[in-house]
């Protein structure tokens, strides 16, 4: 496919691999920041191309995965209502709240929707006017524009059926999060191409100046992942830690300008919980007040929801980078994509899920027989 | 239709056990159906294995191959059945009706046999404009004359408006297998070669594409065809090696992956696939990445995959090659001893990956 086989390469990519192996001189632990390219990752097999002693561990970056419990059990009891019309992005449909999923709800009659554009509701809601549609915002900051802009299209065209369920999160606090943690094990990160693409990259400066940590932008394609890669290994064995930029062909410093301006008319940023995480200090957005006839928080009485998240499932410590999927006694067994107990498993983004889905059978300690077959030796599995 | 409004009009947790009896098993932990029990992914497995296996054990339907095998006053038959629900009912590349005969077609077509006489059941929703009706039935008519195949008994219902979409159709296949054929997915074995008959994921990105209302620089067509005559031609490959064909399938709901997968479990063997050396076309590959869809699991309804003897492999792959349903054909993995139960995918950049079965329905992705 043209601009994209270039970064699917064998060649080039075996040409990046030999470098590391050049210039490696010992162990390091990298996070990729985002959902996306974990899911590249493991589905082009990268994790075990890598040199032994390079190691990725999955970060928080998936934005279905870290949509606190309370937050989908909200969107469910919404959803139940009679007249409303539920959008959602399609992967939200399947996520597991305390009793059952979208899809379950849209078996039950419940009028449950999948939208590729926060937009396409504007087009709903003007349709069936005698019903309340209701967008399910999630996301990080790549999201946020396009949400941003379905609630403002809907308060200047006056589409007063039209609300949104607002669950936002924000990169930087995460970051911040992860490596103010006294167990942290992360070296460096490959950066959010998609999130700097909006958002630029000077507020992930501060932050690699404060904790000395290299934190390269990075894309999503095989050689955008390994070149990342690259481009970390060797700020951390020149001992540099700075923000670099390996996602130049699509962003630069600045970001998308009248994109955040359109954020920060619609968004005020707040406190959010985190699945697996648990609260972090102004890590999201909410609607402003002036949306607030939008906002499907304050038009439903959803307030008083509170769930208490599964305590068996390690998806925290796997968000942050403390522990890998087959680390868990339940991965495979009682956690499945079918059955899954947390975040990360319920997305086929969220690390539990990407592992189980194409990478299970690289699985040292799998507990199914079938997982232990092939011969490649955990050192390189695990990099 | 009677025991259908029957059901209705009972109590929630009653409404199961008027059609099943009492079930001992434990039934899975949706209470109702759900749109991924149609997949033809893990959870219409559940359904099978928890409902309907059960109720109908025998030896003949325990195989769950595409259709039955059957040997009647020394003739052996094949017989099938399948329904076609698609929305939209007319799509680039063909219709409602055409699936309805191609699809059947090919399941008997995936046993070896030769397809003789179908039959024809519709439900019909009120309002149907019958220009449309029309249209699907010419289509079939076509289709079915393409395939060398007869109608020779039908069934029409009618349904309340919103109480189907449009139209439905169930048809069911009948043909014949020559006795020397011997095509089963427990016969793979490992050193065999897999073929694919041409580009994949034409048919469900085709409707995808309709159905979100996406536009494409090109359209993208269904490739619904019926395939017994690629299927003759490839038995009739000059051969010194008896049954080479070992077997046969049609990869339509759950795409490739998942029918690699179930040819994997049924004969303990493991597939390598190369994924270089699967075709797809630019236009649904492009399709795919902009929904987040992976096209080894989107539906076919025009190609089949051959699990062929070693040695028979090329020679297999020139006849596909003659044949106008077999150009883009192409040798894209193999049975390995290794793995059994697994397929298993070396990536275009040199790295591994597990095909896994499809467990749903397959969700555009965020981001």
């Amino acid at each position: 496919m043209k601009y994209l086989d270039e970064y699917r390469d064998s060649g080039v990519a075996a040409k990046i691999l030999a470098e590391m192996r050049r210039i490696q001189t010992r162990p390091w632990v990298l996070m990729e920041v985002c959902g996306g390219q974990t899911h590249s990752i493991v589905k082009h097999g990268i994790d075990h191309l890598l040199p032994q002693g390079v190691e990725l561990v999955h970060g928080p970056g998936c934005p279905v995965c870290v949509t606190p419990l309370e937050m989908i059990d909200k969107a469910h009891a919404i959803a139940r209502c009679q007249n409303v019309i539920f959008c959602s992005f399609g992967d939200m449909l399947r996520v597991p709240g305390s009793d059952g999923d979208l899809f379950t709800i849209k078996s039950l009659g419940g009028d449950v929707r999948i939208v590729y554009s926060p937009l396409d509701c504007l087009k709903i809601a003007r349709a069936n006017p005698d019903k309340q549609v209701v967008f399910f915002a999630i996301g990080f900051e790549t999201t946020a524009p396009a949400n941003a802009m379905l609630a403002w299209r809907a308060r200047e065209d006056k589409v007063n059926n039209l609300s949104l369920l607002v669950s936002h999160v924000l990169v930087p606090p995460a970051l911040e999060a992860i490596l103010a943690a006294p167990d942290n094990r992360v070296n460096g990160f490959l950066g959010p191409g998609h999130v700097c693409a909006v958002m630029g990259y000077s507020e992930y400066e501060p932050i690699s100046a404060r904790f000395h940590v290299p934190i390269v932008i990075t894309g999503f394609e095989p050689i955008d992942i390994l070149h990342g890669v690259l481009m970390t290994l060797q700020q951390l064995e020149e001992g540099r830690a700075t923000v670099e930029n390996q996602y130049s062909r699509i962003l630069d410093r600045s970001g998308n300008v009248p994109a955040q301006s359109l954020i920060g008319k619609v968004f005020e940023v707040g406190d959010r919980k985190w699945r697996g995480i648990g609260s972090i200090p102004l890590s999201g957005y909410r609607l402003r007040a002036e949306f607030a006839r939008h906002d499907a928080e304050k038009i439903f009485d959803v307030a008083e929801i509170a769930t208490l998240e599964p305590t068996i499932c390690i998806s925290g410590e796997i968000l942050r980078g403390i522990k890998k999927p087959h680390d868990c006694p339940a991965f495979g067994t009682q956690c499945s994509p079918q059955h899954p107990l947390g975040a990360t498993m319920v997305s086929a983004e969220g690390a539990c899920a990407a592992y189980y889905t194409y990478g299970r059978h690289l699985n040292p300690q799998g507990t199914d027989a079938l997982h232990q077959i092939d011969s490649v030796p955990a050192s390189v599995v695990h990099g | 239709m009677a025991i259908a409004e029957e059901i209705v009009n009972l109590k929630e947790e009653e409404k199961i056990s008027p059609v099943f009896g009492s079930c001992p098993l434990p039934i899975f932990d949706h209470k109702q159906i759900v749109l991924g029990h149609g997949s033809g992914g893990k959870l219409t497995s559940e359904l099978i294995e928890n409902i309907f296996l059960p109720a109908f054990s025998n030896p003949i339907l325990d195989k769950l191959d595409d259709q039955a095998l059957l040997t009647i006053g020394g003739a052996r038959l094949a017989f099938t059945t399948d329904s076609f629900v698609v929305t939209p009912i007319f799509f680039p590349g063909g219709d409602i009706g055409r699936l309805a005969v191609h699809g059947t077609v090919n399941d008997l077509a995936m046993s070896g046999a030769r397809p003789l006489y179908l039959s024809a059941a519709f439900i019909l929703e009120e309002g149907l404009r019958v220009e449309d009706l029309r249209r699907v039935v010419e289509s079939m008519r076509a289709a079915a004359a393409d395939s060398g195949v007869h109608f020779v008994t039908g069934d029409t219902k009618v349904v309340n408006r919103g109480k189907g979409d449009q139209i439905f159709i169930t048809t069911t296949g009948i043909g014949v297998v020559d006795p020397n054929v011997n095509i089963s997915a427990s016969r793979a074995q490992p050193g065999d070669c897999i073929l694919l008959s041409g580009t994949i994921g034409d048919h469900g990105m085709a409707i995808m594409s309709q159905r979100e209302g996406l536009e494409f620089e090109s359209e993208i067509a269904s490739d619904c065809a019926s395939l017994h005559d690629l299927v003759a031609q490839m038995l009739a490959t000059p051969s010194e090696t008896p049954d080479f064909i070992h077997c046969l399938r049609d990869p339509t709901r759950g795409g490739v992956a998942t029918t690699l997968n179930e040819i994997a479990k049924a004969s303990h063997s493991g597939m390598l696939l190369q994924e270089h050396a699967i075709p797809v076309r630019e236009s649904v590959r492009g399709a795919c990445e902009i929904l987040g869809l992976d096209p080894l699991y989107v539906a076919n309804e025009g190609k089949l995959l051959a699990i062929v003897a070693p040695e028979m492999g090329e020679a297999v792959l020139a006849r596909l090659h003659r044949h106008p349903l077999g150009q883009d054909a192409a040798i894209i993995g193999e049975v390995v001893a290794a793995h059994p139960g697994m397929v298993l995918m070396k990536t275009g950049i040199g790295g591994t990956r597990v095909l896994d079965v499809m467990f749903g329905e397959q969700l555009p992705r965020i981001c």
